[in-house]
C-alpha cells in the first residue's frame, strides 16, 4: 500500500495530474502512459480529420455545377487524392485502435499499461512523422500527388508529381501501425489480469486483437509494394512497369492484399465498439458472447482473402474472379452473426437511447445500406456495371465514414466521461447527431443513383443531367459539416464546463467503469481478479475503490 | 509508465507488473515483428513467383549471369554465422561471458564477409552494364530485366537487413560486455539472435531462387 | 498471487531451457545438416531435372528453414502459442500465393 497522499502518488490522482519526470508539454510528448498516448492520437487524428473534411467540402463545392467552379482540373485531382490519403491513412485506419485501443485495451483486461510502453510512444511518433512527410510532399518535388489514394501503376510511376515522398509517408504510417499491432497482441496474451481468460475479455478487446493480427500480417505487403514503387521511380528498376515486362495487375494484387483487409482493420474495432455500447444501454448481457468474439477472428481471416473483388474489371482470370466473389459473400456470415446478436441483445432489454446508443442505431441503418450496396459490388456482373462510378464512392463512404466514422463518434461519446472526467450536454449531442445523420444521407445517397446512371468517379466535369444530384449532395455536405461542428463544439465546451462524471455514468460492466473518471496513472490500485464474463449486469454497484 | 518507473513512489507501491521482467512477452513481441519481415519479403517473393511463371525461359537465361559458387559460399557463411549466434547464447547461459563475446564477434566477421562478397558481386555486374537502365540490361529480354530488378531489390533489401542485424548484435556485444545481458537476463540477446536467424532464413530461399535457376 | 505463479512458471521455463541449451552438440549437428543440404541443393541444380528442379530446390529450402526455425530459433522447445503463431504466419503466406496464382494460372493469353 502506498502511504501518504503525494502529488506523485500514481494511485491517488488522475493520470492528468500525476507529475512524472517531465513537466508541461514534455510530460505528454515523452509520456509512455497508454492513456496519454491515446489522447495524443485523438488530438492528432482529429486534426487530420479536420483537414480531410475541409478538402471534401471543397470537392463538393467544386462539383455543385458542371464545368470549373472554384478550382482547376489538376487541383481537383490533387484534392481528391489528398482527401483520400488523409482520411484513409491518417484518420480512419489508425482511428479506433490508436485512440480507444490505446486508452482502453489495458484497462479492459485489467493491466497497468501495454506490453511495450516505449514502443507505443514510438509508434505515435512514427504516425506523426508519416503525417508530416505527407504534408511536406505537398509542397516539394513535382507537386501534389494526383494518383488517387490507390497509387495505381503505371501512372504512379510516370507522373511527375511528388509520389515517392507521399508513398514513403504511407510506408512510415504502416510501420507505426505494425508496432501498435505487435503491442496489442502481446498485451492481450501476456498482461491479462488473473482470472481474465480469453473468453472473459470484453468484445472490444477481441476486436482489437483480431484487428492487430490483420495489421501485422497485411501491412508489410503494402510496405513492400510502396517501396517497389519508389524503387521503380528513383532507380528505374523494372517491377510493375509494362514497358519493362512488368504486370500492372500484380501491383493491384499486392495493393489490395493489404488495402482490402485494411477495410477490416477499420471495421472490426468499430464492431467492437458496438458490442460494448449495446449491452450497456440495453442493460443486458450480450447475446451470444462467444460467437461474437469468434466472428471477429473469422472476419479477420476471411476478410484477408477477398482482395480480388476490387479487381473484377482489371483483367484477372475468370476463375479467380469467381473465387474472390464467393469469398466475398462468405464475409457476410460472420458479419451477420454479429448483427443478429446485437439485435438479440437489445430484444427485451431495458434500452436507453443516450447519444452513444443513438449513434449505434444510426450505424445499423447506414451500415445496412453500405453492406447491401456492397453486395452489388461484390457480385461480378453488377459490379461491372457500376465499377468506377459514384456508386462505389457512395458505398465506400457509407461503410467507411457512415459506419466506422459514426462509431468513432459513438465511442467518443461513450468513453468521453471516462477519458476526461466530465459529462457533455446530452441534448446538444443528440441534436448534432441527428443533423449529422440527415446531412450524411443527403450527401451520399444521391451518389448511388448517380453512379447507377453512369456518373464516373474522380471526374472533374459532368453532364448537366447529373446537376440535381450533385447539388443535393453538396447541400448535404453543408448540413453534415454543421452537425459535426455542433458536435465537437459541444464536446470541447464540456471539457471545461461539463458536470463532473461519476465512475460509471452509463451503468457499464467492463473494467474501465470500475475505476475513477479520469483513471489514475496506474489504472488500478490493485489488479482486479476476474471471476465472470464482461457483461454481467448485477444492478448493484460494485465496490472497487 | 515504464520511463517513470524510476520514481520512488511507484517502486514502493504494491504493483509488481513493471518490476517484473516478462521474457516470454519480449520474445513474443520479437516473433510478431519477425512475421512482418516474413510478409515483407513474402511480397517480393510473390512478385518473383509471378514473373518467373510468366517468363520461365528469360529467368533461366538471366540467372546464368550469376555465379552459383559465390552464392553457395555466402550461404555457408550465413549458416555458420547463425550457428555462432546460438553458440554464443548457449555460452552466455552457461555464464561464459568471454566465450559468448567471441562467438558474437565471429558472427560479425562472417556477416562482414558476406557483405564484402555481395559488394564484389554487385560491382562486377555493374561493370558489365547489368544494372537498371544499364547498357547490357537494356538488351535483355523483358523477363531478364525483371529478374535483375528483383535480384537487386531482394538481395539489396536482404543486405540492408544484414546491416540492421549486425547493428543489433553489436549492441548486444556491448550489453554483454557491460554485464547488462547475463546468464539470467539474456532475452534481448536471444531476440537479436532470432532476428539474425530470420536474415539467414530469407537467404536460404533467395539462394536457390536466384543462383540455381535451370 | 499472480506474480508467484508467473515466477514459478518462469522458473520452470528457465529450467527447461537449461536442459535444451546444454548441448553445443545439437547445434553443430544441425549446422552440419544445413551445410549438407546446401551441398545437395547445388548438386541437384546441376542435374537436368527440368521443372522438377524448382520443386526440389524449394523442398530443400523448406527443410533447411524448418531446421533453422525449430533448432536455432528454438520453436521446437517453445510453448504451444509460439508454434501456433508460426503456423498462422506460414498459412497466411501460402494462402496469399495460392489465391494470387488462381489469377495467373488461369489467365487467358493477351492477344
Amino acid at each position: 500500500m502506498a502511504n501518504g497522499i503525494l502529488a506523485t502518488d500514481p494511485n491517488r490522482v488522475s493520470f492528468y495530474e500525476y507529475e512524472g519526470k517531465h513537466k508541461g508539454i514534455l510530460s505528454w510528448l515523452l509520456s509512455t502512459d497508454h492513456k496519454r498516448i491515446g489522447l495524443l492520437y485523438l488530438i492528432s487524428l482529429l486534426a487530420f480529420f479536420a483537414v480531410g473534411v475541409t478538402l471534401g467540402f471543397l470537392m463538393r463545392l467544386e462539383m455543385i455545377s458542371p464545368g470549373p467552379t472554384i478550382m482547376a482540373p489538376n487541383t481537383y485531382n490533387s484534392v481528391f487524392t489528398l482527401h483520400g490519403v488523409i482520411m484513409v491513412f491518417l484518420f480512419i485506419l489508425p482511428g479506433l485502435p490508436a485512440i480507444f485501443g490505446n486508452f482502453f485495451l489495458p484497462i479492459q483486461i485489467g493491466a497497468r499499461d501495454v506490453a511495450f510502453p516505449r514502443i507505443n510512444l514510438l509508434s505515435w511518433y512514427l504516425y506523426l512523422i508519416g503525417g508530416v512527410l505527407a504534408i511536406v510532399s505537398l509542397f516539394t518535388g513535382g507537386g501534389i500527388m494526383d494518383t488517387g489514394w490507390t497509387f495505381y501503376v503505371p501512372y504512379s510511376i510516370r507522373t511527375t508529381s511528388n509520389i515517392s515522398l507521399s508513398v514513403f509517408a504511407a510506408f512510415v504510417l504502416g510501420f507505426s501501425s505494425i508496432l501498435t499491432a505487435v503491442n496489442f497482441i502481446t498485451t492481450a496474451h501476456r498482461m491479462r489480469a488473473p482470472g481474465m481468460t480469453f473468453f472473459r475479455m470484453p468484445l472490444f478487446v477481441w476486436a482489437l486483437y483480431s484487428t492487430a493480427w490483420i495489421q501485422l500480417l497485411a501491412t508489410p505487403i503494402l510496405g513492400i509494394t510502396l517501396l517497389l514503387i519508389i524503387a521503380e521511380r528513383m532507380l528505374g528498376v523494372g517491377i510493375f512497369d509494362p514497358n519493362l515486362g512488368g504486370d500492372p495487375i500484380l501491383y493491384q494484387h499486392m495493393f489490395w492484399i493489404y488495402s482490402h483487409p485494411a477495410v477490416y482493420i477499420m471495421a472490426i474495432p468499430a464492431f467492437g465498439v458496438v458490442s460494448e455500447i449495446i449491452p450497456t444501454f440495453s442493460k443486458k448481457n450480450i447475446f451470444g458472447y462467444t460467437p461474437v468474439a469468434i466472428s471477429s477472428l473469422a472476419i479477420a481471416f476471411v476478410g484477408y482473402l477477398v482482395w480480388g473483388h476490387h479487381m473484377f474489371s482489371s483483367g484477372i482470370s475468370d476463375i479467380s474472379r469467381l473465387i474472390f466473389s464467393l469469398l466475398t459473400f462468405l464475409v457476410a456470415i460472420p458479419t451477420g452473426v454479429k448483427v443478429f446478436n446485437w439485435v438479440a441483445t437489445m430484444y427485451k432489454g431495458s434500452i436507453t437511447v443516450k447519444t452513444p446508443m443513438l449513434f449505434v442505431l444510426f450505424f445499423i441503418v447506414i451500415f445496412s445500406i453500405g453492406g447491401l450496396t456492397g453486395l452489388v459490388l461484390g457480385a461480378i456482373n453488377t459490379d461491372i456495371h457500376v465499377t468506377d462510378t459514384y456508386f462505389v464512392v457512395g458505398h465506400f463512404h457509407y461503410v467507411m465514414f457512415g459506419s466506422m466514422g459514426i462509431l468513432l463518434f459513438a465511442g467518443l461519446h461513450y468513453w468521453f466521461p471516462k477519458m476526461f472526467g466530465r459529462m457533455y450536454h446530452e441534448k446538444m449531442a443528440q441534436v448534432s447527431a441527428w443533423i449529422f445523420f440527415v446531412g450524411f444521407n443527403l450527401l451520399y445517397f444521391p451518389m448511388f443513383i448517380m453512379g447507377y446512371l453512369g456518373m464516373p468517379r474522380r471526374y472533374y466535369d459532368y453532364l448537366p443531367e447529373f446537376t440535381t444530384y450533385h447539388v443535393i449532395a453538396t447541400v448535404g455536405s453543408w448540413i453534415m459539416i454543421t452537425g459535426m461542428i455542433i458536435m465537437f463544439a459541444n464536446l470541447i465546451r464540456s471539457l471545461y464546463t461539463g458536470a463532473k462524471a461519476t465512475e460509471n455514468p452509463w451503468g457499464g460492466t467492463t473494467l474501465e467503469w470500475k475505476i475513477p473518471s479520469p483513471p489514475p496513472l496506474e489504472n488500478f490500485r490493485e489488479i482486479p481478479v476476474i471471476t465472470e464474463g464482461p457483461y454481467e449486469h448485477h444492478f448493484n454497484k460494485e465496490e472497487n475503490t | 509508465m515504464s520511463n517513470d518507473s524510476t520514481d520512488v513512489t511507484i517502486a514502493k507501491s504494491e504493483s509488481h507488473s513493471h518490476v517484473h521482467r516478462d521474457d516470454a512477452g519480449s520474445k513474443m513481441g520479437m516473433w510478431l515483428f519477425l512475421f512482418t519481415e516474413v510478409l515483407l519479403f513474402g511480397g517480393m517473393f510473390l512478385a518473383y513467383a509471378t514473373y518467373r511463371f510468366m517468363y520461365p525461359q528469360d529467368f533461366v537465361n538471366a540467372a546464368l549471369r550469376l555465379d552459383p559458387i559465390l552464392g553457395a559460399v555466402n550461404t555457408v557463411i550465413l549458416l555458420t554465422s547463425s550457428l555462432s549466434v546460438v553458440l554464443s547464447i548457449t555460452a552466455l547461459q552457461k555464464n561464459k561471458k568471454n566465450l559468448s563475446l567471441v562467438y558474437l564477434s565471429i558472427t560479425m566477421l562472417l556477416a562482414l564477409t558476406f557483405l564484402v562478397i555481395k559488394y564484389f558481386e554487385w560491382s562486377h555486374k555493374f561493370e558489365l552494364g547489368i544494372y537498371p537502365k544499364g547498357p547490357a540490361l537494356e538488351s535483355f529480354a523483358q523477363g531478364g530485366k525483371l529478374f535483375f530488378g528483383l535480384y537487386y531489390l531482394m538481395t539489396g533489401l536482404h543486405g540492408l537487413h544484414v546491416v540492421i542485424g549486425m547493428t543489433f548484435i553489436g549492441f548486444m556485444m556491448y550489453f554483454i560486455s557491460k554485464n547488462k545481458q547475463t546468464a539470467h537476463n539474456h532475452q534481448r540477446t536471444e531476440n537479436a539472435g532470432l532476428y539474425w536467424h530470420l536474415v539467414d532464413l530469407i537467404w536460404i530461399f533467395l539462394f536457390p531462387l536466384f543462383y540455381l535457376v535451370h | 498471487m499472480k506474480d508467484t505463479t508467473r515466477d514459478t512458471k518462469a522458473l520452470e521455463r528457465e529450467l527447461e531451457e537449461e536442459l535444451h541449451s546444454t548441448g553445443y552438440g545439437t547445434y553443430i549437428l544441425v549446422w552440419l545438416g544445413l551445410i549438407g543440404l546446401t551441398a545437395i541443393t547445388v548438386t541437384v541444380a546441376g542435374l537436368n531435372l527440368g521443372s522438377f528442379a524448382l520443386i526440389a530446390a524449394l523442398i530443400i529450402a523448406t527443410v533447411k528453414s524448418a531446421l533453422v526455425v525449430n533448432y536455432f530459433m528454438h520453436i521446437k522447445f517453445d510453448t504451444p502459442i509460439f508454434k501456433i503463431f508460426v503456423t498462422i504466419c506460414i498459412i497466411v503466406v501460402l494462402t496469399i500465393f495460392i489465391i494470387t496464382f488462381f489469377d495467373y494460372l488461369y489467365r487467358e493469353p493477351l492477344i
